[in-house]
């Protein structure tokens, strides 16, 4: 018996069709572990609400609302604590054997990866979606361009994107979901609050001001405030360079993130899985 | 375009030679060397960390040998993986159905995986749930499944694409002796409908009633292979045993047991038995109990037995099975 060598459009077409194969998996996962999306749906309504009801009163912003300051912050926290779901979901197929059994058989390499990035930006547009409702709820409104409106949606789904790499990379290397758990939370939960998320950043003492400064955590807050017309953080008229140009210094970083957690990631996968 | 020479040549379904693989400086195989005859079941059998696993994964193109080389369906495993995976059907160690799928889309999604069309896959998914016993319990996700149930998903799941060649890790570990028995029995539907298996096992009565050859496996090299009435011939014929009532009596009945068949018993005290092999049949057996008769020893059971596969690992390795058990290398 002679088995036929795909024609090249036809194992494109494969590697789409099993991409999505793994994708649509990814999906009715999330549908049937609602309780796995707390990180991007209860716990930001969580922050909204605590910091805009209980902190917010507490601490000033120049030119507009504490509320309308929060969401640009909360955007940005939301769309970094994404990596963990990836994460979390790639180290579970990791040790409970998915990734063997998907490996046995005949589909189109990368197509695993790939399935798991494509359902992970599906799944980023949830808490997008959630926190802008969320927003407007407790007094967030858009005060820009439709252009610049829709600029700062674009810009947050580029950083979603650039996050899942992130979130692929750590789950490639780290041994099992709850090591993810673990690390996530020692290393993104204070990434996240060193940054101009929640307060501005001229009260922080001298080094954590500069971390927070150059933090693209406080660029992405910066940015989207800048975008949607809601009051920014003051840093003075000689604001460093990432303030000033938060919109490029996010690109920037997204496009590194990308550049480097991409092949990293892809790399480390191949390390893991073929031991 | 022809696929590159897929040659076939000769009966063997599976051909390994000289396998090793390395997981740091420890050797889960040393130069590993079997085939497997189209059409018939080969037990690799082993206590954990024998190599059993280690040389699955190699076969199935999940790992690379460091030397040595493996064909399947007669295609090389290294040179053309994507060819190889057409051609087989893996039941991983851990049951691997996806737990929030129903186990009707676990089928599909595989199909789909074997590029069948969803179409043809939603058919295939139907006919195979039917066949294992599944068709009700379809449309549940298998998280809701039993044991038994997960595992003869995993195994429709690895005929999907209607494979040559079938692995099948370990099948029944942890499972209650009645879905070890359910198992077993679909295992034989297989069987007799000509399926060409690779199975790696510890239980040595799973090789015994399944394969029609055995490969015997420890510390990464084969130790023995043959039909399992070979591997017993090796052990050299049947046993006289005999379980003592009262353990302070154990010396002499191993003296008895010795004096009749002619060779020094081996004692167990946990289990109050002794046993030691003959070549005189069901008189050796009735000498024996005459002497213990006479000397007034009760025994609670008393016969001849057939040599086990156990026997068999005793005598080659030194150690009963369960013994020589060490952790499987990590993956």
């Amino acid at each position: 018996m002679s088995v036929t060598v795909p024609h090249i459009d036809e194992r494109r077409g494969r590697a789409l069709g099993d991409t999505w194969v793994v994708a649509r998996r990814g999906l009715q996962h999330i549908r049937r572990q609602p309780e796995a999306l707390a990180d991007v749906t209860v716990q930001p309504i969580m922050f909204v609400l605590l910091f805009a009801y209980v902190f917010g009163g507490a601490i000033q912003v120049k030119g507009g609302s504490y509320r309308e300051f929060l969401m640009g912050g909360i955007f940005a926290q939301t769309i970094v604590f994404g990596a963990f779901g990836v994460a979390i979901a790639l180290a579970y197929d990791r040790t409970n054997g998915a990734i063997d059994r998907f490996r046995s058989l005949p589909m189109a390499r990368g197509s695993v990866l790939a399935g798991h990035a494509v359902a992970s930006l599906l799944r980023a547009m949830l808490p997008i979606i959630l926190m802008s409702l969320c927003g407007l709820v407790v007094g967030w409104r858009i005060h820009s361009s439709l252009l610049d409106a829709v600029g700062g949606y674009a810009l947050m789904i580029a950083f979603s994107f650039a996050i899942i790499w992130l979130g692929v990379l750590l789950g490639s290397l780290l041994p099992s979901p709850e090591a993810v758990q673990g690390v996530g939370f020692i290393i993104i939960f204070p990434v996240t609050f060193i940054a101009s998320t929640f307060v501005p950043v001229d009260t922080l003492p001298g080094v954590l001001r500069t971390i927070a400064e150059w933090n693209p955590v406080t660029a992405m807050a910066e940015a989207l405030r800048r975008l949607f017309g809601n009051p920014a953080a003051d840093f003075g008229a000689n604001a460093p360079w990432p303030i000033q140009h938060s919109i490029l210094y996010s690109l920037l970083w997204i496009i590194g993130i990308i550049a480097v957690c991409a092949p990293l990631a892809v790399r480390a996968y191949h390390r893991t899985i073929s031991n | 375009m022809m696929h590159p020479q897929s040659a076939r040549t000769g009966d063997n379904a599976i051909e390994a030679v000289g396998l090793v693989k390395r997981y740091g400086d420890k050797a889960a195989l040393d130069g590993v060397s079997f085939e497997v005859r189209r059409g018939t079941v080969c037990g690799l059998l082993g206590p954990n960390g024998a190599g059993k696993t280690t040389a699955v994964r190699i076969l199935t193109t999940l790992a690379k040998a460091d030397a040595g080389t493996a064909r399947v369906a007669g295609i090389d495993v290294a040179d053309e993986p994507q060819s190889v995976r057409r051609r087989l059907g893996l039941a991983g160690q851990d049951a691997t159905v996806d737990r929030l799928l129903t186990g009707r889309e676990n089928l599909v999604m595989i199909g789909e995986l074997h590029h069948l069309g969803r179409r043809v896959a939603s058919a295939r998914a139907d006919e195979l749930l039917e066949q294992f016993g599944l068709a009700d319990a379809g449309a549940r996700l298998a998280k809701t499944y039993s044991g038994g149930m997960r595992r003869r998903l995993d195994l429709a799941a690895t005929l999907v694409g209607r494979p040559e060649v079938l692995f099948l890790d370990e099948p029944t570990t942890g499972l209650d002796p009645r879905a070890r028995n359910e198992l077993w029995a679909v295992l034989d539907t297989l069987v007799d409908e000509g399926a060409t298996i690779l199975l790696t096992t510890q239980y040595l009565d799973e090789a015994d009633r399944l394969a029609d050859d055995i490969v015997v496996i420890d510390h990464g090299r084969v130790i023995a292979r043959g039909d399992a009435r070979e591997l017993k011939r090796e052990v050299g014929g049947a046993q006289v045993f005999a379980t003592a009532v009262d353990v302070a009596r154990l010396g002499e009945v191993a003296e008895i047991v010795g004096r009749e068949t002619g060779t020094t018993a081996d004692v167990d005290t946990a289990t109050r038995l002794v046993h030691a092999p003959t070549d005189g049949g069901p008189h050796v057996v009735s000498r024996v109990a005459d002497a213990l008769a006479d000397a007034a020893i009760e025994v609670e059971d008393i016969g001849l037995r057939q040599p086990t596969l156990d026997d068999v690992f005793m005598t080659l390795t030194g150690a009963p099975i369960e013994e020589t058990a060490q952790p499987e290398p990590a993956r």
